[in-house]
């Protein structure tokens, strides 16, 4: 009885995990070849899609725009993020409580119905021009914010209250009290919500349909018309492009329970 | 630093330009979408989009056929992800952590790329997907969501306390009446959580159907026919019906569901 059931734990973990991973690793492995269609025929071992990734201009400018707006994005709603929940935790209760619900709607509402509305806002009442970019930056920045402030605020309610006040009692100023005690204390909440952002940034797709210019491309955008058009090469590159994202989130991940382990290896030796 | 350049200020008025900036930007959008819902394209109030939405069969037959996918999806994820994340959470094997990184790592892998290579294999195995339209897009939209429900369950499932299943095996129930009485009523706070996170973009998420599909039939994609359309007034209804229903989930949920709605996504 005992050995059956942990016989089909491994079994539906193995299942899943094949679910989850065949396509990504097909479509890795025949990203090396010549075939046009997985399951197609393979004449031969290629590096061919990942010259033309990288040789490619608008393959090129689409990879380069897409994580210059997350990374620009991230930035702002990182700082924005950061006064926001400073600035709402030592507030009055209402006060507090009003930025906490407004914080929430992004949050839950759906992507197609925040970046459709900021595009009614921005670019129908008001006029703002897509191709100026500051709808696209704004709609990612509105995406990305909330997150900061709901990884920032745990940090707050954990730091020592009285680090601002004795800051200020031997003569710093506020800013200097903000700066230097405050910014710090707060960095690992910080850091993580600009690693949300950048990560939401990237995967976004409907916010940026509605708020980009009609020329600029994020690699969301990028493939959902490229599945659709009919240029093999460049369907095959993204292929590459795909195995290259893979490989880089898997080292992200590794390296970041490295760097965790070791750190709570060190914790645990003092 | 002379003093008077010294930056006097109260900590509260840091949340200042957050707080305009949500106003402006997450506030506004939406009173502006209602404006626009109940206008026409001349500014004239005017109930006809609302009439609109539920006098045409196509965008009534949209909103039941987004239902009804959202919902397989939501139940599909949930008998997959709660035997994993059981799984996960009760072994005891030591680095089970890595496990768990295994089944959300897809996450951070840009979705429409995912789908790319999920309708590769489905074009393989099928060789024709528009045959079993409902099932690609279940298959889709479980491959797209599958991780935001494992990580809700296994954080309920891992702390659970065990010496309540212990106690009610000492008190002589049985394992399927320990799970039934005593894990699963405990686990409900995850489940909410879960279905909250897949339920809603399942709804919405048009661009599965999209790369699958050429052609789409959920609720987000009138909202695109309408963007494509310059058709404001419409769009600006079925933003608005979105909202409410997403508004009722998450009222409906908020009462069960311990866990932080901003843990949407969150990991690390």
């Amino acid at each position: 009885m005992k050995i059956t059931k942990k016989v089909l734990s491994v079994v539906w973990l193995v299942l899943i995990l094949a679910f989850i991973y065949i396509p990504i690793l097909l479509l890795a492995v025949y990203s090396f070849t010549d075939a046009t269609m997985v399951g197609g025929a393979i004449d031969g071992f290629t590096f061919q899609n990942y010259i033309t990734l990288f040789e490619n201009e608008e393959l090129r400018n689409m990879i380069g725009g897409t994580v210059a707006l997350a990374l620009g994005s991230a930035l702002i709603a990182a700082i924005l993020g950061t006064l926001g929940a400073i600035g709402a935790f030592y507030s009055r209760k209402t006060a507090k409580h009003l930025i906490n619900y407004a914080n929430q709607i992004p949050v839950v509402n759906a992507d197609v119905v925040t970046g459709f509305s900021l595009c009614v806002l921005l670019i129908v009442l008001l006029g703002i021009g897509k191709d100026t970019f500051v709808p696209l930056v704004l709609g990612h920045v509105v995406l990305c914010t909330p997150f900061v402030y709901l990884s920032v605020m745990p940090r707050l309610k954990q730091m020592d209250n009285n680090l601002y006040e004795a800051a200020l009692d031997l003569g710093a100023s506020p800013a200097q009290a903000l700066f230097k005690v405050v910014i710090p204390q707060l960095l690992p909440g910080i850091l993580s919500g600009f690693m949300l952002a950048v990560t939401l940034s990237l995967d976004d797709y409907f916010i940026t349909t509605y708020t980009k210019p009609s020329t600029f491309d994020t690699i969301s955008t990028y493939v959902v018309n490229a599945t659709k058009g009919g240029q093999t090469d460049i369907k095959t590159a993204l292929w590459a492009l795909s195995t290259i994202i893979f490989l880089i989130v898997v080292l992200v991940v590794v390296l970041m329970n490295v760097l965790s382990s070791k750190k709570k290896n060190t914790e645990e030796r003092i | 630093m002379t003093t008077a350049l010294k930056l006097r200020f109260n900590r509260k008025q840091l949340c200042i330009p957050y707080a305009a900036f949500l106003i402006l930007f997450v506030i506004c959008p939406l009173l502006v979408i209602i404006y626009f819902a109940f206008t026409d394209g001349t500014g004239q109030f005017t109930f006809d989009n609302l009439v609109n939405f539920f006098s045409n069969t196509n965008t009534l037959g949209t909103l039941l056929n987004s239902i009804a996918i959202a919902v397989v999806t939501t139940v599909v994820c949930l008998l997959i992800a709660y035997p994993v994340a059981y799984i996960l959470a009760r072994s005891k094997f030591k680095r089970k952590y890595v496990l768990l990184m295994l089944f959300v790592l897809p996450m951070w892998i840009n979705f429409t790329l995912r789908i790319t290579a999920l309708k590769e294999i489905l074009t393989a195995i099928e060789s024709n997907i528009a045959m079993y339209p409902f099932l690609n897009t279940v298959i889709g939209m479980t491959y797209d969501f599958l991780p935001f429900m494992i990580l809700p369950l296994y954080t309920s499932l891992s702390k659970l306390d065990k010496s309540l299943t212990e106690a009610a095996e000492d008190l002589g129930a049985n394992g399927f009446t320990v799970f039934m009485r005593v894990i699963l009523p405990l686990s409900v706070p995850g489940i909410i959580s879960g279905v909250t996170m897949v339920l809603l973009p399942s709804m919405t998420n048009y661009v599965v159907l999209d790369m699958l599909y050429n052609s789409t039939y959920i609720m987000g994609s009138l909202i695109g026919s309408y963007f494509a359309a310059y058709d404001w007034n419409n769009g600006s209804m079925i933003s608005l019906i979105l909202l409410i229903i997403i508004f009722i989930i998450t009222l409906a949920t908020n009462r069960f569901s311990d866990d932080n709605e901003g843990a949407r996504r969150t990991i690390l």
